[in-house]
């Protein structure tokens, strides 16, 4: 049994802020694998961001707090390992896409310039590498992006290139380091709809072909069923559902990934249902139990008791709701 | 036999900057019935955001025409008369900043209540709590600030404040696009129903096809600044003729089979959107177009009616009659 | 339905202040800032209750008592002509505070309204005549037109405040324009220009109020500045004129008894040290104070 690439065991963190501590991870469990697309799927102040803020170490601490639980990345616990040691891991094998690729490129210096560096802090850079070898280095990331007259480009600024283009050049900044785990969050979200598609087709393929393992943090339902083979939906801290892609989208189980798939509009122009009614917990008070209970319609005793562990709903399925139990 | 409320005839708005002249909007004729939903759909540097902003009096126009209910209005808002300003109304993009952070929910409700000299002091506070039943929300939440609360329900405050007059037509730019599909399926059903009760006019405009489907009544796209397609919805999306509609809805992410079947032939969307700075010449999306042909690189198409209520500006389409209106419009 | 929404008009208004001083407090520098112009205010009021020898303020001579060093008696020690250095200091403190207060009082409000109005009409002629008028006088050095004037007018505190004021109002103008300008384009003055709201409206109701935390912040560190000029025009003759306690004048009448009688001119300028960097501190935690929360 092959340990996974990432392993996720029950983190907790809490926020401290005026009034009391928002416990914002409740128990995440999350695993990727070698060479897997995983996506996460969840809404706005569900915690993914959060998530991967703590795999990142980039947590601002305080006002953030690790209260339990353990982060493996090629089996090293993240949480315990030094910082200085962590800064290693995180560029030689985690790199990080974020939603806006105008701020996550510095305007003051070239494309080239940006590649470049981060070419020289990577992992096989030896410190006395040639800065020819660096160059080509770069120049071969853009190629691998399908960025057309890659030398013209090393010498622009982000600004003179397009939404797309910077997503692309950020996306070459994070291959080009080989690293084993590629974090995208959000990556398309301000990208007009051709453009995405043409990313998104990009990233698939380079993915394969390096072989990769990737999380899609999305709130797009649609983007993960055409570019995940594995998906986790998040609600209030915590997973509620993992399954295969197409498993999910044919036979969703826990309440809160039908109601969002009844929310999504369709192209069959039936109308839009109303939608998971209620509002995202107070991370102050959450609920007991299961934090979707009060939103439930299907709502039981257990519910506000307990917290439901993942039970298995077959293939490979599983889903944190007590109507599974069996 | 309902009547038209809204006329544009090519309407134009260009901008002057440094690097050249911005020709957002560059001869868009359209029309909207009382009591419908026009969607608008386009990608960035299409110029939806300045239509919208055109008609209701952000942008003055250079050229063209905007008449409202038998008015002529194609001014910016410091020309405009205060009944005017009643009647035409906007729910912005982001609602992160369409409400001010320094003032309550209930001074945002009140003010175009004052402006508009609707009922006096005490009214206004029972006008003010009418309003936020009207979008669900509870009545305490008129002392909160917009941080404190979440973006669909500030969203919700925005549509309360848009309706807070009375209109009869209101302009949604990309009303849910920043909000979560729980939330917006809520906002938009609410939309819907308003839109019975109060019988109101919609211009929708979002980028997500999926949405438009079930929003509109009828739906035009527009490219750089000029319209490709306008058709009712049904029709829109069952028989969409020009190749910029079918790449966009070929390109739509869905969660369901079913609606994969309904989407056009695949077709790879290739090449970025030109800068409308830089507007290519003849038909401005030649330089993407699977169809391409030469005539296409010189000579832009004029906007030809293909069927019922349903006209296309493409090449492809040449040899029907010429849509009355852009006629009109061109002398 | 109104006694309760008074009620909870009370609480709501304990809640954003119990919110407003845990963002204050996060920081333990800002507190001292609060604590140290707290207590240089009420020293300022307080001084002729305060002081051990309040007489000591004005015109009065004992050279029995002249130059002692620090003791129980006179906690800061005496000058030469024999009075109470504490003493002077917190009613020199008043001429600091009241030398700020005044000034930002006659400063503020045109330099701000001046921001606002060229900002919203940025592009306009409006905007072209108020920066270039402003231009002119962030030209000058303050202290050295505050020094030509009170030269050419007769050396006062009076004189040097308004010489000081005249040289203000062009940052805070310069400050608020450029909030001014970029506010202009935000939604939700652009949703209040299309509801018909009236251009006053907009500016002291939608704008202003989004420039007020820049604005209080930089009045803080201002203060700071304020006084330092003030205490600077005072040591070189052109403000507080003796026998007045201006903590400037002390520290320059005390120069020449440096090193012996050191207690002279260090005191003093220890006072001047507190209060600006009080306000400093207290400027920064207002900075804090004033950040719109995100959830």
């Amino acid at each position: 049994m092959i340990a996974p690439l990432l392993e996720i065991k029950n983190l907790h963190v809490g926020f401290d802020i005026y009034g009391g501590s928002l416990k914002v991870l409740d128990g995440v469990n999350f695993a990727v694998g070698k060479g897997e697309k995983v996506g996460l799927v969840g809404e706005t102040g569900c915690g993914k961001t959060t998530t991967m803020k703590s795999v990142m170490r980039i947590l601002p601490i305080p006002p953030g707090r690790f209260t339990e639980g353990e982060i493996f990345f090629k089996e090293r616990d993240l949480l315990r390992v030094n910082l200085k040691k962590v800064r290693g891991v995180k560029g030689k094998g985690i790199s990080m896409i974020f939603q806006d690729p105008t701020a996550a490129l510095n305007p003051v210096f070239t494309i080239g310039r940006q590649l470049m560096d981060v070419v020289k802090y990577s992992k096989g850079a030896g410190e006395n590498q040639a800065k020819d070898t660096i160059r080509d280095r770069a120049i071969n990331a853009l190629k691998d992006v399908a960025m057309p007259d890659p030398e013209r480009i090393m010498e622009n600024y982000p600004i003179q290139l397009s939404g797309g283009m910077r997503q692309r050049v950020c996306i070459a900044m994070a291959l080009v380091t080989g690293s084993a785990l590629l974090i995208a969050d959000e990556p398309t979200t301000s990208l007009d709809v051709t453009i995405q598609d043409q990313v998104l087709r990009l990233l698939g393929n380079l993915v394969e072909e390096k072989r990769n393992s990737t999380i899609l943090i999305t709130h797009s339902l649609g983007i993960v069923r055409e570019w995940t083979n594995r998906v986790y939906v998040m609600y209030a801290g915590s997973m509620v559902e993992a399954a295969p892609t197409k498993g999910l989208f044919s036979n969703p189980l826990h309440p809160y990934t039908q109601g969002l798939m009844k929310a999504v509009p369709k192209l069959t122009g039936e109308g839009i249902a109303e939608g998971v009614p209620g509002r995202i917990p107070n991370y102050l008070n959450p609920p007991s139990g299961c934090r979707f209970h009060p939103r439930c319609p299907h709502v039981m005793r257990i519910c506000e008791q307990e917290r439901p562990p993942f039970f298995d709903g077959g293939n490979t399925h599983q889903v944190a709701c007590f109507l599974y139990k069996e | 036999m309902t009547e038209e409320i809204l006329t544009v005839k090519d309407l134009k708005k260009y901008f002057l900057t440094s690097r050249g002249t911005v020709k957002a909007v560059d001869g868009v004729t359209f029309s909207i019935k009382e009591g419908e939903t026009l969607g608008l759909v386009g990608e960035s540097g299409s110029g939806k955001s300045t239509v919208a902003y055109t008609l209701v009096g952000i942008y003055q126009p250079t050229a063209g025409e905007i008449v409202f209910k038998g008015q002529d209005i194609s001014k910016d808002f410091s020309k405009r008369l205060k009944p005017l300003k009643k009647d035409i109304q906007i729910v912005f993009q982001d609602p992160g900043s369409s409400l001010n952070p320094r003032r309550s929910i209930k001074q945002i409700l009140e003010l175009p209540l004052k402006v508009h000299h609707i009922s006096c002091n005490r009214g206004r506070m029972k006008q003010v709590v009418k309003l936020l039943e009207m979008v669900e929300l509870p009545f305490d939440y008129q002392y909160k600030y917009p941080q404190a609360i979440g973006g669909g329900e500030k969203q919700m405050v925005a549509v309360a404040r848009a309706l807070a007059t009375n209109p009869s037509f209101v302009v949604l730019d990309e009303p849910t696009s920043a909000l979560d599909v729980s939330v917006q399926a809520k906002i938009i059903n609410l939309l819907m129903r308003l839109q019975q009760r109060l019988n109101l006019t919609y211009l929708f405009i979002t980028h997500d096809l999926s949405l438009m489907r079930n929003v509109a009544t009828r739906v035009a796209i527009m490219y750089l600044g000029k319209m490709c397609e306008v058709a009712c919805t049904s029709e829109f999306f069952q028989n969409p003729l020009h190749p910029y509609t079918q790449m966009l809805l070929s390109s739509i992410p869905v969660v369901s089979d079913e609606e994969e079947m309904l989407k056009p032939k695949k077709i790879l969307s290739r090449g970025e959107i030109p800068s409308p700075v830089n507007v290519p010449p003849g038909c401005s999306f030649h330089r993407r177009c699977p169809e391409g042909m030469e005539l296409c690189s010189q000579v832009d198409p004029g906007m030809v009616e293909v069927g019922e209520e349903h006209t296309v500006r493409c090449h492809l389409f040449q040899g029907a009659k010429i849509a009355a209106s852009t006629s009109q419009g061109e002398e | 339905m109104e006694r309760s929404a008074h009620a909870t008009f009370w609480s709501r208004k304990l809640e954003a202040f119990g919110r407003g001083w845990y963002k204050f407090s996060r920081n333990p520098l800002s507190i001292i800032g609060l604590i140290a112009v707290l207590l240089v205010s009420f020293l300022a009021t307080f001084a002729p209750f305060v002081a051990p020898y309040p007489k000591h303020a004005g015109v009065f001579v004992n050279f029995a008592e002249a130059s002692q060093p620090p003791s129980l008696k006179h906690l800061f020690g005496t000058d030469v002509v024999g009075r109470d250095i504490l003493s002077r200091i917190f009613f020199g403190f008043r001429f600091s505070l009241m030398l700020g207060a005044i000034v930002l009082t006659l400063v503020v409000p045109p330099g701000v309204i001046l921001g606002l109005t060229a900002g919203y009409f940025k592009g306009t002629w409006i905007d072209t005549v108020i920066m270039r008028i402003t231009d002119i006088f962030v030209a000058v050095p303050p202290l050295i037109l505050a020094l030509a004037i009170c030269s050419v007018l007769s050396p006062n505190i009076f004189n040097a405040m308004i010489a000081v004021s005249l040289m203000w109002w062009p940052w805070y103008t310069r400050l608020v324009y450029g909030l001014s300008s970029s506010l202009r384009n935000e939604f939700f003055v652009q949703a209040a220009e299309v509801t018909g709201a009236s251009r006053l409206h907009i500016l002291f109701k939608e704008i202003l109020p989004n420039c007020l935390s820049p604005i209080f912040t930089k009045m803080s560190l201002d203060m700071g500045w304020v006084i330092l000029i003030g205490a600077s025009l005072s040591f070189v003759g052109l403000g507080v004129q003796p026998p007045k306690p201006g903590l400037g004048t002390m520290v320059a009448d005390g120069r020449i008894y440096m090193p012996d009688q050191w207690w002279i001119t260090v005191f003093p300028a220890f006072a001047i040290m507190l209060v600006v960097l009080g306000f400093n501190l207290l400027g920064d935690g207002l900075r804090d104070l004033f950040a719109v929360e995100e959830v």
